[in-house]
């Protein structure tokens, strides 16, 4: 299937039923709070010391639950009125606001000592009605300024995005740095075709000094990752031919009896209700 | 769940609308107290941000008169308390908010701000 911005609008996309799917999916849930914790780790905020976060793309607040977990207070901002209403019923700790990033945030200088984004700016990257202020561009400038204007000085924001083409990369990473950010791109696993992870790594001040953080390499650490197992289908696919019946079954054994009687050999136990049955496990 | 906490770093965003923008103004609040954990670092950490008379002035409409007008110098434990309690515990559930300068209204349903605006309002 094409991808989920392709298809429809975020706030549209993310129904009531979509929400709640995406919500109750365990994989997602996996994979979103392992990068939360990777986009925290980027934003490396000082140990044991709660801060005021701005989670973009707050959705039913799986993020944002992590976020708490770590003691911090946040705040988050979604578009799609069915996720924030999966957050409520979810009782998350943060502020929630519907508001569409691409036109801006309202948020006073300074505000925030962070910001994170799991999976949410490739909203950003498709126009949905031909007005001027509907262009990608502009959504994104819009959304940067307004985003380097709400983080402290210094801070970072952490967003981690799924790029269709190098070109989208390129277009994004522009218009932050032209919005003031110093940074770049993070991608971790570069070579993995599923596990490809790319955040982008933006600094507010700082004195430039700050280096971009290198991304993970090497082989994913698979070890929460189901295992196919061909075991199971193999047992299942046996079970449903039916072909072989259970060996100890009563019938068999009788039939067995029966069979052993016939050729006139002797000491064959006599039949009776205890036939077949299990014995007791203190025997 | 809009908390004051969020609401004093609340400004309109309205294209155009650059003065007198801050802070929204209640309509037909309706609050809801939800106890939060008491956290005295992240409290005095977050003293500096505040817009002192926004705050005091927004409690005061929302019928909590715990805070002085004036930002105290020195913090005590019970004044942190009382701090804590306006900024994370009141949660303004139902009602609008407006700004003074420009009169869009931010309506709150279910304690979430829908913050969206229309065509010609986008910067």
């Amino acid at each position: 299937m094409s991808r989920p911005e392709l298809q429809a609008p975020p706030e549209i996309y993310y129904g009531d039923t979509e929400a709640k799917k995406y919500t109750a999916n365990t994989r997602i849930q996996q994979i979103q709070a392992d990068m939360t914790y990777r986009a925290l780790e980027l934003l490396n905020l000082p140990p044991d010391e709660p801060k005021f976060l701005l989670d973009i793309g707050a959705g039913s607040g799986l993020s944002g639950e992590i976020l708490d977990d770590e003691g911090h207070i946040w705040v988050g901002v979604d578009i799609a009125p069915s996720m924030l209403e999966v957050a409520l019923e979810r009782d998350v700790q943060g502020d929630l606001f519907l508001q569409d990033i691409g036109q801006g945030f309202g948020f006073r200088p300074g505000s925030f000592d962070g910001a994170v984004s799991i999976s949410v700016i490739q909203w950003l990257l498709n126009a949905e009605t031909s007005h001027p202020t509907s262009s990608p561009p502009h959504r994104l400038t819009r959304f940067f300024t307004t985003l380097y204007a709400a983080l402290r000085n210094p801070s970072r924001a952490v967003l981690q995005f799924y790029p269709t083409s190098d070109d989208q990369i390129q277009l994004i990473t522009s218009i932050a740095q032209k919005a003031g950010f110093g940074g770049g791109v993070v991608v971790d696993y570069p070579n993995s075709k599923k596990a490809r992870k790319v955040f982008l790594c933006l600094y507010v001040g700082g004195g430039g000094g700050q280096q971009v953080p290198k991304g993970l390499e090497g082989d994913v650490a698979d070890e929460n990752a189901v295992k196919f197992e061909k075991r199971r289908e193999r047992e299942r696919r046996r079970e449903k031919s039916g072909k072989r019946k259970n060996v100890k079954a009563k019938d068999w054994i009788l039939k067995k009896k029966e069979l052993y009687r016939q050729r006139g050999k002797e000491d064959v136990p006599r039949d009776s209700k205890y036939t077949g049955r299990k014995r007791r496990t203190v025997f | 769940m809009v908390r004051l906490i969020t609401h004093n770093l609340l400004a309109c965003h309205v294209k155009g609308c650059t003065t007198n923008n801050f802070p929204l103004v209640f309509q037909d609040a309706q609050v809801e107290i939800h106890e939060a954990e008491f956290n005295e670092d992240f409290i005095r950490g977050f003293m500096p941000k505040i817009e002192w008379k926004a705050l005091v002035d927004s409690a005061r409409q929302l019928g909590d008169t715990s805070l002085p007008e004036e930002q105290p110098e020195m913090a005590d434990d019970d004044f942190l308390k009382t701090l804590h309690h306006v900024l994370l515990e009141m949660h303004i559930e139902e009602g609008a908010m407006v700004c003074q300068n420009c009169g869009h209204v931010y309506p709150i349903s279910n304690g979430i701000p829908n913050m969206l605006l229309a065509e010609h309002e986008i910067g």
